[in-house]
């Protein structure tokens, strides 16, 4: 009983910064039709940054609490600074192009981006403590967890609930989702779709940098940890269905929770579990669980 | 999918219908003038580069034998790629049938004792078709991303059963041997030359039955099947029988691939099967584009010299410098390297 909670807990605050990071990857998707893998670097950008405005904002006698602004700053900073120019940059030039070179475009990308982190930060391994202290432990029967995890489980879920908001109840969320509906229409309906696509963009990527610095202070920031997450949360959107919400929720659950059974039951299968569990939704649902269903062209 | 025979007519473009052979309607179709006359000159001169190359490396200094050796070795993952790419689907996963080639070739040397180098080439080769062959009719109801995902979940199970199998030297992976070429034992300065031969032959040969079989009728339905399945189905193709022996021939080409390469580098580990590894793998058959064979060995080598160059010179940003050279790839070799030259001959025949 206790393993189970444990497992259910670990797996619940993995579920969370990955549904963040996968609902940015969705997005990007849903809107400019781009399986990002540059998104990982975005989300290793986003932690780099939380390192340094952390110890910036320590050093400047701050109250600890203050460090969680200081994260939500440096989303916002990376999000306000690499955004805009990797999209209007870059990006734009390859719209329209094929879905597979698009995954080539970003690929390029996610190696100039690793090195680009390394020429910044040096290849030595940050720690961001502060925040995790913060919250302290929480007793549940004679377990110990820590409290960290729960504020990002009632991050996670705000986060959703915004996106959601901000998609279904404004009028420029409206329009994102005319855009995905149909680029064409829409555009025709006098919707400024190339602003469209880098307002996505631009929330994709503060997406992925608030996720990055949300769990820096659970890992250790290093060369390396964009890799990782790039692919646990293709493997997220791919069982939700490529450009759903809901799907990045029960995406990123069904993950977590196969994860963190892994860990604790199996760890010789750690590795590649979140690969079977995908591989078994694909085979019974071939488009995700959540694609709406597509017409083929005669 | 309401009226789908009505925007069939609309959208159907003119099929060459008149024309006396069905050759020349083919021709007409591919835009070069019969295939038989082409055909021969492209096998021949094929040929003819392959023993260049084989005279040539007698002269070139080691690490450029070494560097070729990588890029053509390498490059028939590639080629196993391109050949996906002609029905329409990529995958990122060829790391996986490159690291099953390689472990079995250094499996069936250290284990078994069979140290033939073409023998064990044939070896990576066979293992990986027989561990692909389970997975063909699977993967093949899929198509872009799904595909690509998919094969990417495999290769990176395999990683992970690699990295956890400390019989096989876990994330460490283990060394192999020198192989011998019929029951000779290679001498220390002719080794390299030898196995680079060796790469140079069985790559030859592969690409050329790759143009051979580009060139069937079989290999013709695998482009229509990237035009419009549909139309493939209802002319009685089977797509899902062709898209299987894709993955099947990918998947023996990438493992002679990871053969001959563990053979030359003479170590090997779970890295092989790396997304990273595939993704390389990816890059290379985009920059030569699905059109020609060999552009598939140019770009490798092209890769690899980038590769050798920018790590000498610029150690810490390698990676950097890699996808500088993809972007502007991509941005203005859209086609690939193969368009420089088979475009030339059959301007408008596409679209």
């Amino acid at each position: 009983m206790a393993t189970a909670l444990t497992i259910l807990i670990d797996g619940l605050s993995y579920a969370s910064w990955l549904f963040i990071v996968a609902l940015g990857l969705t997005l990007v998707f849903g809107v400019l039709k781009i399986l990002n893998i540059a998104h990982g670097s975005f989300y290793a950008l986003g932690a780099y940054a939380a390192a340094s405005f952390v110890a910036w904002f320590a050093s400047m006698k701050f109250a600890p609490e203050w460090s969680l602004v200081a994260m939500l700053f440096a989303a916002v900073a990376v999000a306000v600074l690499v955004a805009p120019l990797t999209e209007r940059g870059l990006m734009r030039f390859f719209y329209g192009r094929d879905e597979v070179l698009l995954v080539l475009v970003t690929y390029a990308l996610f190696l100039v981006l690793e090195d680009v982190t390394k020429l910044l930060w040096g290849a030595n391994p940050y720690y961001v403590s502060e925040p995790y202290a913060m919250f302290g432990n929480v007793e549940i029967g004679d377990q110990v967890y820590v409290g960290y995890d729960f504020m990002l489980m009632g991050l996670a879920v705000a986060v959703g609930l915004a996106v959601w908001w901000g998609l279904n109840r404004t009028r420029q969320g409206k329009i994102v989702l005319a855009v995905i509906h149909s680029e064409e229409v829409a555009a025709s309906m006098g919707v400024n779709v190339s602003r469209v696509y880098m307002l996505a963009f631009g929330v994709g990527v503060f997406l992925a940098a608030l996720g990055g610095a949300f769990t820096a202070p659970l890992i250790s920031v290093q060369p390396g940890v964009s890799v990782g997450v790039i692919i646990v949360s293709f493997a997220v959107v791919i069982i939700g269905g490529l450009g759903s919400i809901e799907g990045a929720a029960i995406g990123a659950l069904i993950v977590g929770l196969a994860r963190s059974f892994a860990v604790h039951v199996m760890p010789q299968a750690e590795l590649f579990s979140i690969y079977i569990v995908m591989a078994l939704v694909l085979m019974v649902r071939p488009e995700g669980l959540f694609q709406r269903i597509q017409a083929r062209k005669i | 999918m309401t009226t789908p025979s009505l925007r069939a007519l609309r959208v159907a473009p003119s099929t060459p219908s008149e024309g006396a052979t069905p050759e020349d309607r083919r021709s007409r179709i591919l835009g070069v003038p019969g295939p038989s006359p082409r055909r021969g000159v492209v096998l021949g001169s094929g040929v003819l580069l392959i023993v260049v190359l084989l005279v040539a490396g007698a002269f070139m200094p080691k690490w450029l034998t070494f560097l070729l050796t990588m890029a053509a070795s390498h490059g028939l993952v590639s080629l196993g790629i391109v050949l996906l790419m002609r029905g329409g689907v990529v995958s990122f996963g060829q790391g996986l049938v490159f690291a099953v080639g390689g472990y079995a070739a250094a499996l069936a040397f250290n284990r078994l004792g069979f140290t033939d180098a073409l023998g064990l080439a044939l070896t990576g080769g066979v293992a990986a078709t027989l561990v692909a062959a389970p997975f063909a009719p699977l993967l093949s109801r899929y198509r872009g991303i799904f595909f690509a995902m998919l094969t990417l979940a495999m290769s990176m199970v395999a990683y992970g059963v690699l990295v956890k199998t400390s019989a096989l030297g876990g994330s460490d992976g283990f060394n192999m041997g020198r192989a011998t070429l019929f029951g000779q034992a290679l001498p220390d300065a002719r080794s390299g030359y030898v196995l680079y031969g060796v790469t140079i032959v069985c790559a030859g040969v592969l690409a050329l039955l790759a143009r051979v079989y580009f060139d069937s009728t079989r290999g013709l339905v695998t482009q229509a099947v990237r035009e419009n399945e549909l139309r493939v189905e209802y002319l009685g193709g089977s797509v899902r029988q062709a898209m299987s022996l894709n993955f099947l021939l990918a998947a023996f080409a990438g493992g002679c691939g990871g053969a001959l390469t563990v053979m030359s580098l003479g170590h090997i580990d779970p890295n092989f099967s790396y997304w990273t590894t595939s993704g390389e793998f990816v890059f290379v058959a985009i920059l030569a584009g699905w059109q020609s064979v060999l552009a598939v060995f140019v770009a490798s080598t092209l890769l690899e010299v980038v590769r050798s160059f920018s790590s000498l010179y610029f150690p810490n940003t390698w990676q950097l410098s890699l996808g500088i050279f993809l972007l502007l790839m991509i941005r203005f070799l859209p086609d690939g390297i193969g368009s420089l030259w088979v475009d030339r001959g059959r301007k408008g025949a596409r679209r």
